[in-house]
């Protein structure tokens, strides 16, 4: 018979209608197949793959050159063709044996009807069908309670038969109680038998009597998978390594052909059943070996297999694993370093990486001498060029190994020219986990020396990226339209507000405030110098306005500097962050720098600091800035203001030394009578117990109620020391700035530096446990002292006792294990969270629907706004408006340009 | 002995129940035909739910529910009555 040269398996033209999934019948899986595999070796002696084995060529090409003997194809184009294994006796399926289970109790075991009368099931029919084209989900419910009524029945209501209880043992065993003769276990053969005689009326049962016939879920055909499913491998050494699936279903032949054997030399009955069982066992392994109670199957007795149950399920499963997410080209990773020149909108990447990525260049009259550049240099020399797609000639050239002059000259537009990544092209990047649409921004190529991708400080909140060996991600869209999209949707200005809560996520930490806030301070003068310094580095090219100051000489304050960049009509008023404590004042009125106005664009009053240019603070003059004058005007202040921020910050010098937290000796005496008075205090509390005097706390017992009143007093004491502390140190040295101006650290930990580390605690108690009535055998049983129940009165300045070391680590330690429990809890709601919302959208006139239409809500978030535009949630800012009009007015009801 | 026809839908004046109403058919009609959706693409609401039954809702009416919320203050909510649910 002549082979056609291609049997073309699809056409290009054919749309697919509609998926039917069903059980294969052994009819089917007989016409489907092209081979019967009876033998077990799968290679001859002399290496040629054995006719009716596993590796039979009718399976399909695979190697270089071999043509497929059914359909003619090389391996480039054969789809592969299914064999099979006709078995010598039938074997459950796993999986379907829970639908056989209430099949059996349900239908009658001789004449296969339900057993309820006739008239009851033609009505629960036309109930089924009705449920099933409107509630589905109830549909199955229905089912349930069917089966549950028919599998009361003693007596067949129409054959008479008597019906008995049967008893289904996972993984393979049903059992029937006969009465008097006990259970008997009904063999696959003796269920498929049963189960063949049941009727279309199944259907209310929740089978499909035609696609899904129950016979059908026992195997007595076995169908095999072409080798391109499951490949060999040759390894260095010249010897073949097959795959699990090949050695699973070597096994079953082997032992398929075994029990055919037996059965043909009339064995006794016993035996047939052993086999018989074995195969059972072989079959279910192939289809899942982590069955509950079943054997696995393993490679040499070692290795479980990992079959195809295996294959799909899990993270690392075809799903999850290769469907979900799956490795990608034309995306690069490395560590990330810090670069605070460029631009938030830019991203650094290494020579290295932009030679190997690339970008499909089209040729146009217009950029052809560019590209006729590109490949010249070709792929060694950057800006060059990888391959070159000829489209007149079809065909794609390596610029390794072509001639590139030659291919230089015959460019011609309607050419792809693959080049190098170069300064300006849109990348999508990326840092693990993806939590939020910020964990993937667009960024602007900026290719540079060096190994590693170069970030701006500010994007580091988005990404909560830190460069202590974080690596990100870089992906290049290879698309015009993916490349539009990127630029226009996901570039990083476009996301300096959150859709979450409305604020700015993209913004100044650390150093950013704490220069913010040496720039604005109003005890600072810049002299004409250093104002050129800090307007260069923030590449401002206007005019320097006059000074603050003539006398001694011209002296500029930093809130004239900042005020360059301020929209012209910017209006803003809120506390600053050093605007706490001692330091409050609740209006403009403020003594202390501490109260932040800005009119008609001017820094009058108050300092920059968190609470005006931090990241992640809502309501702030950043958040203004993007949210009145748009993604761009915060994008250029962030990019050029806050380079000033450093700048000044080299200028000053901030640091910080084991003096930024000395404590006077009359601090450290005061502290030490605080210590002592507490514990007296303590003391007290223990002597009110052993008398009975102690207040119990309403719902505790009197030890509990000592305890928290112990607690409660040792934090007082701890917040006590920490004013003292605060009192003592200067404002103005360089760690208090820090935690003042919220850029890094608390009151809290700068008193554990100074002053004393206060009680420690695991799971929010005293540390208690370890000996008996004490945590340590440092310390006398039942101790009253606090310091034996993991109270430390040292400071980290002064340093830890032993024991004080060990309570700390202790503590240290429950953090530790929060966090780590956190995130894998956190992760998997996330997942959770993200597959059921996922297909959730809101309609353009303003519902949420999912993708069928279905209404979720009537009203997006019931108020129809969009978080990202507005006021940290409120949607209009009444108190603003009146501000601004009033200001407005003031200056004669012009908007000022 | 009080027969159960005769006890007031105490429910309905509870604080924490917002207000419920069915629709009458034409406003059925206008609101299906503003959203562009058939009755199954609403919200459901069982007739077993107990505010349903001190409506006196048939299965196919539509509910609508006035609540108050933080974010949008007064907040209209439809549902279509099933016939299912445990009674
Ligand atoms: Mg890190
Ligand atoms: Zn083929
Ligand atoms: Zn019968
Ligand atoms: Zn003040």
């Amino acid at each position: 018979m002549p082979l056609p040269s291609r049997i073309p398996f699809y056409k290009e033209t054919d749309v697919i209608d509609k998926i039917v999934f069903g059980v294969l019948s052994p009819d089917e899986i007989r016409k489907i197949s092209r081979v019967t595999v009876v033998r077990g070796e799968l290679y001859e002696a002399d290496g040629t793959p054995v006719s009716g084995g596993l590796r039979d060529p009718n399976f399909g090409a695979i190697e270089p050159g071999e043509r497929c003997p059914v359909c003619g194809n090389t391996r480039e184009t054969c789809p592969g063709h299914f064999g099979r294994i006709e078995l010598a006796k039938p074997v459950f399926i796993p999986h379907y044996t829970d639908y056989l289970y209430k099949l059996l109790q349900a239908t009658c075991r001789v004449c296969g009807r339900i057993t309820l009368p006739s008239e009851k099931i033609e009505k629960y029919r036309m109930i089924y069908r009705r449920l099933r084209a409107r509630w589905p989900q109830l549909a199955k419910v229905f089912s349930e309670r069917v089966i549950a009524e028919a599998a009361q029945a003693t007596k067949c209501p129409h054959c008479g038969a008597q019906q008995y209880k049967i008893n289904y043992v996972k993984p393979f065993h049903f059992y029937e109680h006969r009465g008097s003769e006990g259970p008997v276990r009904l063999s696959p053969e003796e269920v498929q038998d049963r189960v063949s005689r049941t009727q279309s009326e199944i259907e209310i049962l929740g089978f499909h009597p035609e696609r899904a016939r129950p016979e059908h879920m026992i195997a007595s055909v076995l169908i095999v998978p072409p080798v391109s499913v499951r490949p060999s491998i040759t390894l260095e050494t010249g010897l073949r390594s097959e795959d699990d699936l090949t050695h699973a279903l070597a096994e079953i032949v082997r032992q398929n052909e075994k029990l055919r054997n037996i059965m043909m030399t009339n064995a006794p009955q016993t035996m047939i059943e052993d086999n018989w069982y074995v195969l059972q066992e072989l079959v279910a392994g192939y289809i899942d070996n982590e069955l509950p109670g079943a054997r696995r199957l393993t490679h040499r007795r070692k290795r479980t297999l990992k079959t195809l149950a295996q294959r799909l399920k899990g993270k690392e499963g075809r799903l999850r694993g290769n469907l979900s997410g799956k490795r990608v080209n034309f995306s690069a990773r490395t560590v990330i370093s810090p670069d605070p020149n460029i631009s938030i909108n830019e991203v650094g990447v290494p020579l290295e990486v932009a030679m190997t990525l690339t970008v499909p260049m089209k040729v146009t009259p217009y950029n052809i001498e560019e590209a006729r550049r590109y490949v010249l240099n070709g792929p060694y020399k950057w800006p060059g060029a990888v391959y070159v797609y000829k489209a007149d000639e079809g065909r794609k050239y390596s610029l390794k190994y072509a001639n590139r002059e030659e291919l230089a000259k015959k460019l011609k537009p309607g050419d792809i020219v693959e080049r190098h990544l170069i300064n300006g092209d849109i990348v999508l990047f990326n840092r693990q986990p993806s939590l939020h649409r910020m964990s993937i921004m667009g960024h602007i190529v900026r290719v540079m020396p060096g190994k590693t991708f170069r970030l701006n400080l500010l994007v580091c909140p988005p990404y909560n990226a830190d460069f202590d060996g974080d690596e990100m991600n870089l992906h290049v869209p290879q698309l015009e339209e993916a490349m539009a999209e990127a630029r226009e949707l996901m570039l990083v200005e476009k996301h300096i507000l959150t859709p979450r809560y409305g604020g700015p996520i993209i913004g100044g930490r650390q150093d950013y405030i704490s220069g913010g806030y040496i720039l604005t301070v109003k005890t600072s003068f810049f002299t004409r110098e250093e104002v050129s310094q800090l307007l260069a580095a923030a590449g401002y090219e206007g005019e320097l306005p006059e000074p603050a100051i003539l006398k001694p000489g011209p002296y500029w304050t930093g809130k004239q500097i900042a005020s360059l960049f301020f929209p012209d009509d910017l209006l803003f008023k809120g506390k600053s962050k050093t605007n706490a404590g001692d330091l409050s004042c609740p209006d403009e009125f403020c003594f202390h720098d501490s109260y932040i106005v800005i009119r008609h664009g001017r820094l009058l009053e108050g300092v920059l600091d968190k609470k005006a240019i931090g990241a992640e603070e809502p309501n702030n003059v950043l958040h203004m800035i993007a949210l009145e004058y748009g993604n761009e005007a915060a994008r250029r202040l962030l990019d050029s203001l806050y380079k000033s921020f450093i700048r000044v910050l080299e200028l000053r010098g901030l640091t910080m030394s084991v003096h930024d937290i000395d404590l006077p000796e009359e601090a450290r005496r005061r502290v030490e009578e605080l210590i002592k008075e507490y514990k007296k205090r303590v003391y007290e509390l223990y002597r009110e117990y052993r008398e009975g005097r102690l207040e119990t706390i309403p719902g505790r017992t009197p030890e509990e109620s000592l305890e928290i009143k112990i607690m409660d007093t040792l934090d007082e004491l701890r917040k006590e020391v920490q004013t003292l502390a605060a009192n003592y140190l200067d404002p103005f040295n360089d760690v208090f700035i820090m935690a003042r101006t919220g850029a890094r650290g608390s009151e809290v930990n700068i008193s554990q530096m100074a002053a004393m580390l206060g009680q420690q605690s695991v799971r929010g108690k005293r540390i208690a446990r370890g000996f008996r009535n004490r945590p340590l055998a440092h310390f006398k049983p039942s101790d009253v002292e606090p310091e034996a129940w993991g109270f430390i009165k040292g400071s980290f300045r002064d340093g830890l006792s032993p024991t004080e070391v060990f309570f700390h680590a202790a503590a240290g330690r429950e953090g530790l294990v929060d966090t780590a429990v956190k995130t894998s809890q956190s992760g998997y709601m996330q997942r959770r969270l993200i597959n059921a919302l996922q297909d959730l959208y809101v309609y353009y006139d303003g519902t949420v629907r999912d993708s069928w239409g279905n209404i979720i809500q009537f009203k997006y978030g019931e108020d129809g706004v969009d978080p990202m535009r507005t006021y940290h949630g409120k949607a209009v800012d009444v108190d603003r408006l009146i501000e601004k009009a009033r200001a407005m007015r003031a200056r004669g009801g012009v908007k000022v340009a | 002995m009080a027969s159960a026809r005769r006890r007031k839908p105490k429910i309905l004046e509870h604080e924490y129940v917002p207000e419920h109403r069915v629709l009458s058919i034409e406003e059925a009609r206008d609101l299906l035909k503003r959203l562009g959706v058939s009755p199954l693409q609403l919200p459901k609401i069982s007739v077993n739910d107990p505010v349903a039954k001190a409506l006196g809702a048939k299965p196919g009416d539509i509910i609508e529910i006035v609540r108050k919320s933080p974010t949008g203050g007064k907040v209209v909510y439809y549902r279509f009555v099933a016939a299912y649910g445990k009674s």
